[in-house]
């Protein structure tokens, strides 16, 4: 149930080279936003394994934000085109599980693209405010 | 190769047998006059100005000494009575045709020719035939020739219809000794741009070019069009020039590279509201740099499209620049090259100038001073975003002139201030095919485009890919002294790339543990740097570190867990989730 | 003499198949009975609880559990043989990982109780009855087990010493597990007693693995016989044998049928069903949304696919109660 005091825990994948330096720029040009997404650098959007994406909600995160180059950039080639093809099987996975489409997400932000961070977090942030906490039953 | 001796007007000299005597006559700089000869072509004396006297044994001969074969022994005299006889008749009756021709009054004067006997004709054409023999003989396009006999001869094309054949060569024009032939630029007045002053199909391309030696244009070389000419070949005594040379794709193996692709300027039609391509006179700051050089089409002479010069001219800052609808950004270079036309502009045509500007951006060695230095010079500031410039007129003053509007936010009233000359500082922007080439490198661009640097403040000149710079504004817009800088950097980086001898590989490869591997060969195909191999003999999988550019998606991948990634294994990963998720 | 050590079997959710499993050592199990004293076994033997909790504490050597965890009475029975056993084994893919009963954690006791008493079509239950915790009939009182809504596996309930995987655990490897209890050979605790390597390594359908695995189109058993020669994945079956342990024999593969998982993930993996997703799609060939979805089209259903015995142990264990699907 969302409460007013809720805050929502995203944790957030970004990919060293494009989104992580694009967060990066968002700090140097001061552009705030929500700070409910702790980063997690990993050198590319590939390196995401999908048991990462379970472990955060098993350990109470309300979503996950997956940060990647746009398709064709990649810094190591490919390397987003397979977390886009492990992500979209996740996503039909974790409907099964009852997890909202909401809390987990893949979004292409390049290296100049502070703003799209910005503007990312503070969505899914709102977003998740009005869904609510991912409680897992534990019965 | 036979030598032989003749003396021309007494100066005895050796020549090859047979050569034309005019040749010989320039090499002991004996001068005689010619209208149909041209080194280009054949002689084939039909002129007959350069007719002269030979003596020859006891014969007495008057000869064309265009193409007269010298042989041993003969006599020359080109100034006697009768030579000077016969060539005031010949000026006479070639002044009978064409009597207003320049290159004949000169001659007629020189040969004291006042009151020539047979009139004055107004036709301009000597029939000399360097034009038809140019066109077929060197060119090879057989546009031009001869037609009719007698009084009624002239040079034509067929049917006396424009030809489909002629490739605009401008050769003829060239040849023709009595500049009868004229070229009328028809691109000028559909276009309303400046020529570009004539610039020959082989050039070289600037006073600085590197290295200093021609090029050939081979969309407009006339022998790529006709098989013909190559007189520059002709012409080269080094015989450097070769028309079969092809386009050579060469692999060079380097171990660094800097991306120095530098900008294009904004295109000023992207402004519409400025009249660029609308009116004549109003111009981008490249055209007048062009205009102010010396060597330009108006040799440094600032003028209107009309040729006055003009009285009153509108410098128009930020065209393209901090602007909504172009490029948010500064272009950073435009305040100071405007400044510099203005102080040339007026320099050069006394005219009153007039700067339209946000703000002075004079951050610079000397630059400050050189923005006051203009405000002592008389020239007007006025601080406002032009609205539009046109030519309509509202008073007396503003008629025949380039009406500029524009709110003066200092004076805090709208004004309309008529010129004659507009020039629109343009700003910079990242060349068209800037993705196209970045994703050669594997660098990325930032949002206007320009190539993305490593770090801003520590390290502007490097990429995200290792080995690759880029210098200049490729970058982002900036001055020379700016660029030079950069260039030093990037080429200091690239030399201690190069003299470190070793490639620092990265920390963060991945591994497989073999014991855990059960060569499912999942993550063989994944690895774009073909760093993971299955082994046959071994039948396991095996990763090659030195490889291995450290993505780690096989360890995301390895449904085993046996594939891993230095310093950003599983277990880590995974203690920084409970991390930041610890309550 | 000594006395011979004794050993316990017991079934909680389960088809019985674990109990077969043991049958099947055929003439073997005589050697067995010889061994060990069985003094609990629901399926073959008429020992009661209340003769289990009468033992001391810690007097059985070894306590054979299978099944998973999804009943009162089922709980109640593990910690009793908890107590009752010096050493625990997770006997069975459902003890072991929750099994296939375990997806019933896709589900809720309300809905299982509504598919089963009454949406399905065969159904006669006009009265709507159900089961009821506590009933009265004639003045007794009578009470049924709690059905809870999540399965559990058995470490999950319990302290569990040693996992038999399998669905079920192939005669040999119950044997293997039986001798090494006898001679005191076990691995250290919390071992799983088959090696921990993903099948392909024993697949008899290694060698036949392309040069680059790529999938273009995925088949299904139900709709394609498969070529009994070449390593399922390259034919584009889903086939879980990279993401699964090996000592199966590979039983499965030898019927042309492509691994279904049933032994379970590798120690080093957190996850079965999320690892074998990431290794699937990431050989998946298109690049494009479009192109992936459709070829995802094709896996009908992929958590009943990837999580078929695993669900329980899985890093999310259950669909999230309280949000519809």
């Amino acid at each position: 149930m969302a409460t007013a005091t809720f805050e929502p825990r995203i944790v957030a994948f970004f990919c060293n080279w494009c989104t992580y330096t694009a967060s990066d720029l968002a700090g140097t040009a001061r552009l705030a936003y929500e700070p409910n997404a702790p980063v997690i650098r990993v050198m590319c959007s590939g390196r995401v394994d999908p048991q990462f994406v379970l472990k955060a909600l098993e350990e109470g995160a309300d979503g996950v934000l997956i940060g990647g180059c746009h398709p064709g950039d990649c810094h190591y080639q490919e390397g987003n085109y397979k977390a886009l093809r492990r992500f979209r099987l996740l996503k039909r996975v974790l409907k099964d599980f009852g997890v909202d489409d909401e809390r987990v997400r893949l979004e292409w932000i390049s290296a100049s693209e502070g703003d799209r961070v910005q503007h990312v977090v503070n969505e899914m942030t709102n977003q998740l405010r009005r869904l609510g906490p991912w409680r897992q039953a534990r019965s | 190769m036979k030598l032989v001796t003749i003396t021309i007007d007494g100066i005895e000299t050796e020549a090859e047998d047979r050569t034309p005597l005019l040749q010989v006559a320039n090499t002991v700089g004996v001068k005689i006059p010619t209208l149909c000869h041209h080194p280009l072509v054949e002689p084939y004396g039909v002129c007959r100005i350069c007719m002269v006297e030979v003596h020859m044994r006891n014969r007495v001969r008057m000869v064309t000494a265009c193409n007269y074969p010298v042989t041993d022994g003969i006599a020359v005299f080109t100034q006697t009575d009768r030579v000077r006889r016969t060539r005031t008749m010949i000026i006479e009756w070639l002044l009978a045709r064409c009597g207003q021709v320049p290159v004949l009054n000169a001659l007629a004067a020189e040969y004291g020719v006042t009151e020539p006997r047979f009139g004055r004709g107004d036709d301009t054409c000597i029939l000399c035939g360097l034009c038809v023999k140019v066109c077929s003989d060197v060119v090879g396009a057989n546009v031009l020739g001869f037609f009719n006999r007698g009084t009624t001869r002239y040079v034509g094309t067929p049917y006396d219809e424009p030809s489909d054949k002629c490739i605009a060569c401008t050769a003829c024009a060239q040849v023709c000794p009595t500049g009868c032939i004229t070229v009328d630029d028809e691109a000028e007045q559909i276009r309303g741009e400046l020529p570009l002053g004539p610039r020959t199909p082989i050039y070289i391309p600037t006073m600085q070019a590197v290295p200093h030696q021609p090029v050939i244009d081979a969309a407009s070389c006339i022998h790529f069009k006709t098989d013909a000419c190559r007189v520059c070949a002709t012409v080269c005594e080094s015989k450097a020039i070769d028309h079969g040379q092809q386009d050579r794709v060469e692999d060079i193996q380097v171990g660094s590279i800097i991306v120095a692709t530098g900008f294009q300027p904004v295109d000023a039609a992207k402004v519409p509201q400025y009249g660029y391509g609308q009116y004549p006179n109003v111009f981008t700051a490249l055209q007048i740099e062009h205009m102010v050089n010396a060597s330009g089409p108006t040799n440094g002479q600032v003028v209107l499209k009309s040729g006055d010069k003009p009285k009153a001219v509108g410098i128009i800052h930020c065209v393209g620049s901090r602007d909504r609808n172009v490029h948010d950004y500064c272009s950073r270079v435009c305040c100071m090259y405007s400044l510099k036309l203005a102080h040339l502009v007026h320099e050069r045509s006394g005219a009153k100038i007039y700067n339209f500007y946000i703000d002075m951006r004079a951050a610079g060695k000397g630059y400050e001073e050189f923005y006051n230095h203009l405000l002592e010079e008389g020239c007007e500031f006025i601080r406002g975003r032009v609205a539009e410039v046109s030519d309509w007129a509202v008073t007396p003053l503003e008629r025949g002139k380039l009406v500029i509007r524009v709110e003066d936010t200092l004076a805090a009233c709208v004004r309309r201030i008529p010129v004659d000359m507009v020039v629109l500082s343009t700003g910079l922007e990242a060349r068209a095919d800037a993705n196209a080439v970045r994703r050669l490198f594997n660098v990325s661009c930032s949002s206007d485009g320009w190539f993305l640097e490593r770090h801003p403040k520590l390290a502007p000149v490097s990429t995200f890919t290792d080995g690759v710079f880029i210098a200049g504004c490729a970058q982002g817009p900036k001055d020379i002294p700016d660029t030079v800088a950069q260039a030093g950097a990037a080429a200091a980086e690239a030399m201690s790339l190069i003299d470190r001898g070793q490639v620092e590989l990265e920390a963060y490869t991945a591994f497989i543990d073999d014991a855990r591997c059960s060569g499912c060969q999942v993550c063989v195909p994944l690895c774009p740097f073909s760093a993971i191999e299955f082994n046959q003999e071994k039948k396991v999988t095996q990763l090659n570190g030195a490889l291995c550019k450290g993505c780690g998606t096989c360890a995301a991948a390895c449904p085993s867990g046996a594939a891993q990634q230095h310093h950003f294994m599983d277990a880590q990963i995974t203690a920084e989730i409970e991390g930041v998720l610890a309550q | 003499m000594a006395a011979k050590p004794k050993v316990a079997f017991y079934w909680c959710a389960s088809c019985g198949g674990c109990e077969e499993a043991v049958v099947d050592l055929n003439e073997t199990i005589l050697t067995v009975v010889d061994a060990v004293d069985i003094v609990l076994w629901p399926v073959a033997m008429d020992f009661k609880k209340h003769d289990v909790e009468a033992m001391p504490d810690q007097s059985i050597a070894v306590a054979f559990i299978n099944g998973a965890v999804r009943m009162s009475e089922q709980e109640e029975w593990v910690h009793l043989l908890r107590r009752k056993a010096q050493t625990v084994v997770a006997f069975g893919s459902c003890a072991h990982l929750g099994g296939i009963p375990g997806l019933a954690n896709l589900n809720t006791r309300r809905e299982v109780f509504d598919t089963c008493y009454a949406d399905v079509p065969s159904l006669q239950n006009p009265a709507a009855t159900r089961p009821q915790g506590t009933s009265v009939q004639d003045h007794l009182t009578l009470t049924l087990p709690e059905f809870f809504d999540t399965v559990k596996a058995l470490d999950q309930v319990v302290g569990v010493d040693y996992y038999l995987p399998g669905c079920a655990p192939p005669a040999d490897l119950i044997w293997g597990a039986i001798q090494a209890i006898l001679a005191g050979t076990l691995p250290p605790k919390g071992a799983v007693l088959s090696p921990n390597k993903a099948a392909c390594d024993v697949c008899p359908r290694k060698d036949s693995k392309p040069e680059r695995l790529e999938i273009a189109e995925v088949k299904r058993v139900a709709t394609h016989i498969a070529d009994p020669d070449t390593c399922f994945l390259a034919q584009g079956f889903v086939c879980m044998g990279p993401a699964t342990r090996g000592g199966c024999g590979s039983r499965c593969v030898e019927g042309n049928m492509p691994c279904r998982g049933c032994f379970g993930p590798m120690d080093e993996v957190s996850d079965q069903g999320a690892k074998f997703l990431s290794a699937f799609a990431s050989v998946l060939a298109p690049k494009d949304e479009a192109g992936i979805d459709r070829l995802l089209d094709q896996v009908p259903d992929p958590t009943g696919t990837f999580y078929r015995f695993s669900l329980p142990t899985s890093l999310l264990r259950r669909r999230r109660i309280g949000v519809p699907v």
